[in-house]
């Protein structure tokens, strides 16, 4: 098994710590994993991105063009990225602020109202966790059990009174996600 | 009323300089550089130096300074910026040559070459803006940062055992005897605003009259590198800046006014 | 020894490794990509815990000549920047290598010429490999193309850099710099005690003890004559070092018609691409090189007898593949494919380059 994956949106989304958790995540269930972020000051404010692969082998390249997943959370990045997704692949992106849905007919594509939902239930800091349960409820790349331990090992001690939240909203996510289009 | 009726010459109360480009800054909002960007370019548009002025770019934020100002520009090594400047200007003694540098590149990678010029008392204006950090790169410590303050590179707060004090370049550049003029100023309110602009102008016109380095230091915020929105950015500025960097003149027409 | 399991980026595992392998003082400037190094360090406080001392300096050009301070009273020692900057320590380099001073120096690569971009490259190679400052001298240079090597090679960059008197230069690029990856980090070693210095870098200025003449760390000879001799010494280290330190990793060599030669990040697109020929059912090997100096010239000159072709891959426009064209003599095609300016190369773009240039070729 080898799982490519982008995750692009704005600055501030989480987009980078939603890959970190999913890497360290990976890493603890015994897989290989990458984690190679867009940076630089084009990152002010404006679009970030990270790649993440999550493998069974010895990954080669860590910087990828073409990706099995597209986790999307704006415009910019659907616009950049959709047409990178390899046939039979997965789209999966939040409707907020999209104007301008997915079109291709040779992938999955699923959406997650995250940013909505985040927002109704006042959990704007768990946004990416609520993504990253949609995500692994199409993709189950990693186990729920090595989610709490990549979150235990990712974020620093004094936070970890924040996981069972983290992972509630994981659940959030999985019940969340809508296929929009099947292969 | 029609936008026709209210778009006359007779209505025009303020109009963008045309020494800034139609370019979108790419700075962060509320960042003091765009300000003093504008400051510089009514300057040189009310002197009527526009074909006589050559910017020298720095490198950090304002590295792309040279995409903003409708002049001719050049973009140094970092630091090397007052080098440029020395050589454009006494190759071109009438031109109008001015340097703009962050606090890294002037007074840190920079110092040898800005000491020099100003010693050397090189006809040339330098804007100097004081952040106290390194923007461009992430938020590193600068040699102004503050005792206590926390970047990138000081995550625990700048302390003095390890990095030392705060570098009062401007005070130490006053002392030399070819600096003119030496000053700090701001750019957080409309009347620092207005005195910056003084200030600028001045060092122009000093540079016209030949008289010797100008040095404008604009102690600005950066609210990225500390983490703060710009409003209270502007505060902590007030606040802490200006008690280690304090606002006004250190050297008129050649003579110290502060010690 | 005892491993621990991290997740880390390229330039946290130069810190890590810096401060794990019992390094006596880090100083750099900051530059983007590789300012995580310093900021690794300074969140560590590996002063409290080892010792180390770890200092922003000014500039570059302090940053290399500290590094020679430091370097010429025994201690390791090391800085690390990216292309702009390490140009800026290209005279401290050349008086390191004069004076046979050990240290390591970590270049992080971007695209350039000139402040260029701060995105991935490999068009420092030439400066690396051929002297970059002035005078007759190499670097050893190490490529790492994982977290896991930006880790070890700090280690073994000690190893070589004491055994040879000679600067260590790891240089890696933006991407290995950026990426974070599974890490595994040892215990840590500690750092030399006065008595290990003098007996691991007996050469150096640490204090003249009664018993013996004042040591002088210089890389100046006024006398011709000795200068020559000095230089002769040198190369006979260089030449020693081609002899036995030539590092290399050959993936499927053994029955491959064309060969990638590769090094870093390049390797590891590269290795992608073999995958992708592969399902094409090409016979593709890797020969992904670790040291850049010294250069794996005989393994170059076997395989340029065995197989139809080699293709140079790397970020530049063509720097590595001459010294891969000089080792095969042209006793097969060699050609070079690379993006660059800071433009990351696709394994697809990668193996389409070796289709057009080498396996269809006349
Ligand atoms: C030789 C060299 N070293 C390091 C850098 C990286 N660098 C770019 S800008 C900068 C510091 C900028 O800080 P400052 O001058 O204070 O400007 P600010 O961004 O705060 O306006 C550094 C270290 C470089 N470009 N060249
Ligand atoms: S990082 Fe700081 S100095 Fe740079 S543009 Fe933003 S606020 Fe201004
Ligand atoms: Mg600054």
């Amino acid at each position: 098994m080898t799982e490519e994956i982008i995750i692009a949106g704005f600055g501030g989304q989480g987009v980078l710590s939603m890959g970190k958790i999913l890497a360290y995540s990976g890493a603890m269930q015994d897989k290989e994993v990458s984690w190679m972020p867009s940076y630089g000051p084009e990152m002010r404010g404006g679009t970030a991105n990270v790649s993440v692969i999550i493998s069974d082998e010895r990954i080669s390249s860590p910087i990828i063009s073409q990706f099995d997943t597209a986790i999307i959370l704006n415009q910019q990045s659907l616009d950049k990225f959709e047409s990178s997704v390899k046939p039979g692949g997965v789209l999966l992106y939040d409707p907020n602020g999209i104007t301008n849905p997915p079109k291709r007919t040779d992938i999955n594509i699923y959406k997650i109202a995250a940013t909505e939902k985040a927002a109704d239930l006042g959990l704007a800091k768990v946004f990416n966790m609520i993504v990253l349960g949609g995500f692994l409820k199409v993709k189950p790349v990693v186990t729920e059990e090595f989610i709490e331990k990549g979150l235990m090992k990712s974020l620093p001690e004094r936070h970890h009174g924040m996981i069972p939240e983290n992972l509630k909203a994981v659940q959030t996510g999985k019940e969340l996600v809508q296929a929009v289009h099947t292969l | 009323m029609f936008n026709q009726d209210i778009v006359k010459p007779e209505n025009l109360v303020y109009k963008r300089t045309e020494v800034l480009t139609d370019n979108v800054m790419h700075y962060c909002p509320g960042c003091g550089h765009g300000t003093t960007h504008r400051i510089i370019a009514e300057v040189i548009e009310e002197m009527g130096i526009q074909d006589k002025a050559i910017c020298v770019a720095p490198v950090g934020c304002s590295v792309l300074a040279y995409n903003y100002f409708e002049v001719d520009s050049l973009g140094a090594a970092h630091g090397r910026a007052p080098a440029l400047a020395t050589a454009i200007q006494r190759l071109n003694p009438d031109k109008h040559t001015f340097t703009y540098q962050g606090d890294g590149d002037l007074a840190a990678i920079g110092t040898a070459e800005t000491i020099h010029a100003c010693n050397r008392g090189e006809n040339i204006v330098i804007i100097f803006i004081n952040n106290g950090i390194y923007g461009m790169t992430g938020g590193q410590m600068a040699p102004t940062t503050l005792v206590g303050m926390k970047t990138a590179t000081t995550p625990y707060g700048r302390n003095v055992e390890l990095n030392g004090y705060p570098l009062q370049i401007t005070e130490l550049l006053a002392q030399l005897p070819g600096t003119y003029l030496v000053t700090r100023q701001s750019v957080h309110t409309a009347a620092a605003v207005r005195k910056t602009k003084k200030a600028i102008r001045q060092a122009f016109e000093n540079q016209k009259n030949k008289k010797g380095t100008s040095f404008v230091e604009v102690v600005s915020n950066c609210n990225s590198g500390w983490k703060m929105p710009a409003t209270k950015a502007n505060e902590w500025m007030v606040e802490n800046m200006f008690a280690k960097y304090p606002i006004g003149d250190i050297k008129v027409d050649g003579e110290l006014v502060q010690k | 020894m005892a491993k621990e399991l991290k997740l880390m980026k390229g330039n946290e595992a130069i810190a890590e490794a810096a401060i794990r392998s019992g390094c006596d003082g880090y100083f750099g400037y900051p530059i983007t990509p590789q300012s995580e190094v310093m900021e690794h360090l300074m969140a560590e406080k590996p002063w409290e815990k080892t010792g180390m001392v770890v200092l922003q300096a000014e500039s570059e050009t302090s940053s290399i000549n500290m590094v020679y301070g430091g370097a010429g009273v025994g201690k390791k020692v090391m800085t690390s920047s990216s292309s702009p900057g390490i140009s800026l320590m290209q005279e401290g380099l050349t008086y390191l290598a004069g004076a046979e001073l050990p240290a390591i120096v970590v270049n992080v690569v971007r695209g350039g010429p000139g402040l260029g971009t701060i995105q991935p490259s490999q068009a420092d190679y030439f400066q690396a490999t051929k002297g970059g400052g002035h005078g007759d001298y190499q670097l050893f240079v190490l490529a790492p193309a994982t977290v896991q090597e930006m880790y070890d090679f700090v280690f073994l960059g000690w190893e070589i850099a004491f055994k040879y008197r000679n600067p260590v230069m790891i240089l890696s690029d933006g991407a290995i710099g950026q990426v974070m990856e599974k890490l595994y980090v040892g215990d840590y070693v500690p750092r030399w005690t006065d008595e290990e210095l003098r007996k691991n870098a007996p050469w150096a200025s640490f204090g003249k003890p009664t018993d013996r003449k004042h040591h002088i760390i210089t890389s100046l000879e006024l006398d011709s004559a000795k200068q020559e001799l000095h230089n002769h010494k040198l190369q006979a280290k260089y030449r020693e070092m081609e002899e036995k330190e030539v590092r290399f990793e050959a993936i499927n060599c053994d029955d491959a018609d064309y060969i990638f030669v590769a090094y870093g990040s390049s390797a590891r697109i590269a290795e992608k691409a073999m995958q992708l020929g592969k399902e094409k059912g090409y016979k593709i090997g890797i020969l992904r090189l670790i040291t850049l100096f010294p250069f794996p010239k005989k393994k170059i000159a076997e395989l340029s007898t065995k197989v139809k072709g080699m293709l140079a891959v790397e970020m530049s426009a063509g720097q590595m593949v001459e010294d891969v064209r000089l080792a095969a003599e042209f006793r097969c095609p060699i050609e070079h494919y690379g993006r660059y300016g800071g433009i990351i190369h696709t394994p697809q773009e990668v193996l389409e380059a070796l289709e057009e240039k080498i396996i269809k070729r006349k």
